[in-house]
């Protein structure tokens, strides 16, 4: 079969990328290349002076520990995030994934969440948990929880973490049970004659057979945790109280526009890009070689 | 070892759907008990509801005189070949095959040397290390057939085992495991379609329509006297001819006892092309249609003249008219030739009008 098309036109082929192209250099690599320009300038608070710096900016980074701990928090937070939204989303999936009186209407409902935009999901949980709104806040404190993640900074991360891994659910449910279903039935069942108990046949097939699945989503949930939760963390805490919520999507989002040091959030975008790159490197490497079974 | 009974099986589906109507079944120890029949006739329901993954809403499954109808599959003591083969995809040959040992707490040098001796008698040995995907199809059933045998278990179950290789692989594997199965004297239930395979395997056929059995027994003897026009069709390649008999005829021909129309199977090895007509026997004139010449033997698939038929015929299982003969490969009449063709008396098979009753001249 002839794979490539053959044009009579030499100037029909970029005709036909160009509006493509244009997109992506307007809206993806001019303002990256803006960003690594604005990474080595620096502006006076009025923004009518501009110096080039080189790398003062990252310089000035690395030497901040605000940084660092901000840059621990993202890959505690995408952790937490990641191991929580993918074990629920595999137990929902597993259960779903019997035969079941309903079962699409479980598997329809299962999926609603990720409809739901990140700032939605923020205030959805807000008005559950907010300390003097919430409705569940009042049954924690009724049970003896000093409950206030307006004040209380590990409650506030705890909140976020919570928030977003609900939302990630619906999206590696998905993934799961579209996982599990494309493993053939009679490979469970030849499990079960072979003497294995669900338990012992979901560590020793099903979980194995999933491997990839689940690398794959692995990958994704970080980049989520890193990058879209930013939404939910603007909505519920704005990086409070103090900067106990502040991830480093967050801190490019403060220190740029709120705090106006556009130098720096510039070299912090530039370090997320790198970040994001090397993610999206592991992801092609990986889950097309390595983790097969 | 054992015996498998099957007391008045039934499997109804929550629709109401009745997939199995009362199955009676009796295997006895060491005897290859092959379930055939066309698809959707319930032979791997009835097959799966044995290995306990499908649920039994009616009667009494028995394996070595124990009723296993609420047993888990893994207590029943049988070991079951998929279609597919279900082979554990990330696990090694080695560790598909010791699997079911180790769950069941087996010490690792036992596992080892049952591994070892399976995959010998198997000729697997130079696999044991290599995953499903990297063996071809026959390495797979042969893989399968070893995690069922490592097992030493009462009773095989073969769900269709041979339908994904390809038809010479298929009379090798069919082969070997009549063998396999005659040298272990485990008791067997093979499922399958091909009526060929059914013929050639069983020690015990039983032939299976629409969740019901038309007949159990010994294949050539179900070969010889089947039971119903099902199986007069089902069992045999090419089928059975079959064409409907006017009572005059039976009486006055056949000696049938029947006082109503009733059904003539004639198979196509039965009849010679011959002038004259036996006593007691029938004789066709027929327009030959087409001809296939498979070397050993060739078919003859003609019509029947309307003036020279001797027994009346509606539409059996054959396009209508249509009569297919077996004749010697060293014949082969040319096409649009008329020749006559008779049967003797003893190959005739007679059926009553509905063709669920033969009829014994």
């Amino acid at each position: 079969m002839q794979k490539q098309a053959i044009f009579q036109s030499k100037l029909l082929p970029y005709a036909l990328v160009a509006p493509q192209l244009a997109i992506v250099l307007i809206f993806f690599y001019w303002p990256a290349l803006q960003a690594v320009i604005q990474s080595f300038l620096l502006q006076d608070a009025f923004g009518l002076s501009t110096t080039f710096v080189w790398f003062d900016n990252y310089v000035e980074l690395f030497r901040d520990p605000a940084y660092f701990a901000s840059i621990l928090r993202t890959f505690f937070f995408s952790f937490a995030i990641a191991v929580l939204s993918l074990s629920f989303a595999l137990l929902l999936a597993v259960m779903a994934d019997k035969p079941l009186r309903g079962v699409m209407l479980y598997r329809t409902l299962l999926i609603w969440p990720y409809a739901v935009a990140p700032p939605v999901v923020g205030v959805l949980w807000i008005f559950m948990l907010h300390p003097s709104l919430g409705v569940l806040a009042r049954y924690l404190r009724a049970l003896g929880i000093d409950w206030n993640p307006l004040l209380d900074g590990d409650q506030a991360a705890a909140l976020i973490i919570l928030a977003a891994a609900w939302k990630q659910i619906s999206y590696n449910f998905l993934f799961f049970l579209a996982g599990l279903q494309a493993i053939p039935k009679s490979v469970f069942e030849a499990a079960a004659i072979d003497g294995a108990r669900p338990m012992r046949r979901f560590w020793t097939v099903t979980f194995p057979l999933l491997s990839p699945t689940i690398f794959f989503l692995l990958v994704v949930n970080i980049v989520y945790a890193f990058f879209d939760t930013f939404g939910i963390i603007d909505t519920m805490t704005r990086g409070g109280p103090g900067t106990s919520t502040v991830t480093l999507v967050y801190k490019v989002y403060s220190d740029g526009l709120l705090g106006g040091n556009l130098g720096s959030s510039a070299a912090q975008s530039v370090i997320l890009m790198v970040l994001v790159i090397v993610l999206t490197a592991i992801q092609f490497r990986f889950v097309e070689r390595k983790v097969t079974y | 070892m054992a015996n498998v009974t099957l007391r008045n099986v039934r499997k109804t589906y929550t629709g109401g759907f009745e997939a199995i109507k009362g199955v009676n079944v009796d295997v006895a120890d060491g005897q290859f008990c092959v379930l055939v029949g066309p698809s959707g006739c319930g032979k791997s329901t009835l097959l799966r509801m044995v290995a306990g993954l499908e649920t039994v809403t009616g009667g009494e499954i028995d394996i070595g005189g124990r009723v296993v109808n609420e047993i888990e599959p893994a207590d029943r003591d049988i070991a079951m070949v998929f279609q597919n083969y279900a082979l554990y995809p990330h696990m090694t040959v080695y560790n598909n095959m010791a699997y079911g040992l180790r769950n069941r707490g087996m010490k690792e040098a036992e596992v080892k040397s049952r591994v070892e001796e399976a995959a010998r008698v198997l000729e697997l040995t130079p696999m044991l290390e290599r995953k499903p995907r990297q063996l071809s199809g026959g390495q797979r059933q042969r893989v399968a057939m070893g995690r069922a045998i490592v097992r030493q278990p009462k009773v095989f179950l073969f769900d269709e085992p041979l339908s994904n290789l390809d038809a010479k692989l298929r009379i090798s594997m069919r082969v070997e495991i009549r063998k396999l199965q005659r040298r272990l004297n485990v008791t067997s239930i093979y499922v399958t379609h091909d009526q060929l395979e059914a013929m050639t395997l069983a020690d015990i056929l039983v032939v299976m329509n629409g969740g019901q059995v038309e007949q159990v027994g010994n294949p050539l003897a179900i070969y010889e006297k089947p039971a119903t026009t099902f199986v007069a069709s089902f069992i045999g390649a090419p089928p059975m001819n079959l064409m409907s008999a006017r009572t005059e005829d039976i009486t006055s021909q056949l000696g049938g006892s029947a006082g109503e129309a009733g059904i003539l199977g004639i198979r196509p090895e039965d009849f010679v092309i011959t002038d004259q007509t036996p006593s007691g026997g029938v004789a066709l004139g027929l327009t030959v249609e087409a001809i296939e010449r498979v070397g050993a033997e060739t078919f003859v698939y003609g019509s029947r003249a309307q003036d020279e038929q001797r027994v009346a015929a509606t539409p059996g299982e054959l396009p209508p008219g249509e009569v297919i003969v077996r004749i010697p490969g060293t014949q082969a009449p040319a096409v649009g030739a008329r020749i006559r063709v008779a049967a003797v008396r003893q190959k005739l098979h007679l059926f009553s009008g509905d063709g669920r009753t033969r009829i014994e001249a």
